[in-house]
């Protein structure tokens, strides 16, 4: 990240003379911050008898398994298979909605008809509507049109994801100025030509900031992927809760060492955009 | 160039749309069909008028799910704004580390809610192991975790809209005001709360909604136990669909007046923005 010069937002503020107290105050703020992380993650070496009355101890000789429970943890929710699954639904429906709502949202704030006015009318209404609302219907449609395997799903997330994005899209493609689409079309440019080579890359921004929204929606989702996919696709959510239903009681050794392999991806993800993703979601939160 | 762009329809704009009406709008309106209706599957219905209605209101878990959401809501809005506004304040201030502890406070957000509910519940049931209880004992303990829980997921969220609206401040502004002789308590107050108003609205109508429509966390935390009594509107709706024979048209009717609520904030809050855009 860029190194600027930390300033602080009012100007009688000094670089504190006791900077150093409050950066003490807040390293251990931070520490107590993720320390329900660290938790699991200590828990996750220890035998799984001692983990649910004592997790706040650190394994010791007696209690540390090693990686015992992430190899059972993974055995019995086969992991593995949710990790791609989970991947695939999120890439696929991800990559899809942001090529298909651009294009409409494109669209609809060049051609502003009638009807098209109507659909971004309709999309803005479904943005308000919680899920709820739908679940138990939409699961039947799904169902009834075959829509219930990680490729099936992706176009029921482009549905029920278009309100959002194709709203994003609408915004940014009214403020791009007409004429460098026009100077496009007498170059002999068709609608084609003139998105992917003059609006897509101006609309980079505006992708950035809804792939990494709806890529955190449905990372992470949980109820629409287990009422619409058949039961033996699991993405990681659903694998979780599964392991915690499946068995009567518990396993919180193999609870523990799944948290923390859900975790670690995301970390992964996070470390590697922080920037777009701080930006993506107060972008995504002021115009949403 | 309208016309060359209208002729594109069928590439640009169908497949969304077809999707839409897959995913949304086919299942919205069958849902407001069906919460008119009786049924068990779908190919067989009886119109029964507002009777699902009128059994919802008679139904005590559904009326205690909702008082139940909306102490949550409001518990949850204030605690997570207040301590999001005090960490964003402090960490516009100039010292070491900033940059770090904001990145920090905002992971969790990250982090979805089936698996944030687990990692709660193994931290909470510690804690309330010395007394020899655990979440499920009582409604409030499953509240307060829920409240904890909330907070630590959203609070960077928050802080970071906080801290982007702190540092719109003109600078200028501050300048004078300190001339003029006002102290830092002054400025923060008569300065810097009402150029945040935006912000403020922003976060209160998010954690609002995210509070009312809260689900996969009360799931995994409590599931909704001891019977019931810590179930969220959400949950309750998912429950009178999935768990009792026969009532999917109840649970329907329940959805319809739950998107009514969740619609009516979000109305207001689209309201609220708007005249204060008049206003500046």
């Amino acid at each position: 990240m860029a190194k600027t010069k930390v300033k602080s937002f009012d100007p009688a503020e000094k670089p504190a003379k006791h900077g150093w107290i409050l950066t003490l105050v807040f390293s251990l703020l931070s520490v107590f911050f993720i320390m329900p992380i660290l938790v699991v993650l200590w828990n996750s070496f220890k035998v799984k008898s001692s983990i649910n009355l004592t997790p706040f101890q650190l394994p010791n000789g007696k209690t540390f398994v090693g990686l015992e429970n992430y190899i059972r943890g993974m055995q019995q929710i086969n992991f593995f298979a949710a990790f791609v699954n989970t991947l695939t639904i999120t890439v696929l429906s991800v990559a899809v909605i942001i090529l298909c709502t651009s294009m409409c949202g494109w669209y609809i704030a060049r051609v502003n008809s009638r009807g098209g006015n109507l659909i971004y009318f309709l999309f803005a209404f479904s943005m308000v509507i919680p899920f709820q609302m739908v679940m138990y219907t939409l699961s039947l449609v799904a169902n009834r049109l075959g829509l219930t395997t990680p490729l099936g799903i992706v176009p029921v997330y482009l549905g029920f994801g278009a309100g959002l994005a194709t709203f994003m899209f609408v915004g940014f493609a009214r403020s791009i100025p007409l004429e460098i689409e026009e100077a496009a079309m007498i170059d002999g440019c068709g609608a084609l030509g003139i998105f992917f080579r003059v609006v897509l890359p101006i609309m980079k921004p505006t992708y950035i900031t809804v792939a990494i929204l709806e890529t955190m929606w449905i990372w992470n989702d949980y109820l629409l992927p287990s009422l619409v996919l058949q039961s033996d696709y699991r993405t990681i959510p659903i694998a979780i809760q599964y392991l915690k239903g499946g068995y009567g009681t518990v396993d919180w050794g193999a609870m523990m060492a799944v948290l923390i392999l859900a975790i670690v991806p995301i970390i992964i993800f996070y470390a590697l955009c922080q920037k777009y993703i701080i930006g993506g979601v107060v972008a995504g939160a002021v115009k949403g | 160039m309208k016309r060359t762009v209208r002729r594109a329809f069928p590439l640009f704009v169908l497949p969304t749309l077809v999707a839409f009406f897959i995913g949304f709008i086919v299942p919205f309106i069958m849902g407001v069909y069906l919460s008119f209706h009786k049924f068990t599957v779908v190919t067989n219905t009886k119109f029964v008028g507002l009777g699902n209605y009128v059994k919802m209101m008679g139904d005590e878990s559904f009326i205690h799910s909702l008082w139940y959401t909306v102490l949550f809501t409001i518990v949850s809005v204030i605690t997570i704004n207040v301590f999001a506004f005090i960490i964003a304040l402090f960490l516009c201030k100039v010292f070491k580390g900033t940059r770090l502890f904001r990145t920090i406070f905002f992971m969790p957000n990250l982090i979805g809610g089936i698996v944030l509910g687990y990692i709660w519940q193994i931290i909470l049931n510690g804690i309330l192991a010395h007394w020899n209880i655990t979440l499920q004992y009582d409604a409030k303990y499953g509240f307060w975790g829920l409240i904890i829980l909330m907070n630590w997921q959203q609070i960077g969220y928050m802080m970071i809209i906080y801290i982007a609206g702190i540092m719109s401040v003109p600078t200028e502004l501050l300048e004078s005001a300190m001339i003029d002789g006002a102290g830092s308590f002054e400025r923060l107050k008569s300065v810097v709360i009402p150029i945040l108003r935006p912000s403020i609205t922003i976060c209160t109508f998010l954690t609002l909604t995210n509070g009312f429509k809260l689900f996969d966390q009360n799931l995994a935390l409590t599931g909704g136990e001891p019977a019931k009594s810590s179930e969220m509107l959400a949950l309750n709706i998912f429950n009178t669909f999935y768990g009792r024979v026969g009532w999917q048209g109840v649970g329907q009717a329940k959805a319809v007046i739950f998107t009514i609520i969740v619609a009516a904030i979000a109305f207001v809050q689209l309201y609220a923005t708007r005249s204060k855009e008049e206003q500046m």
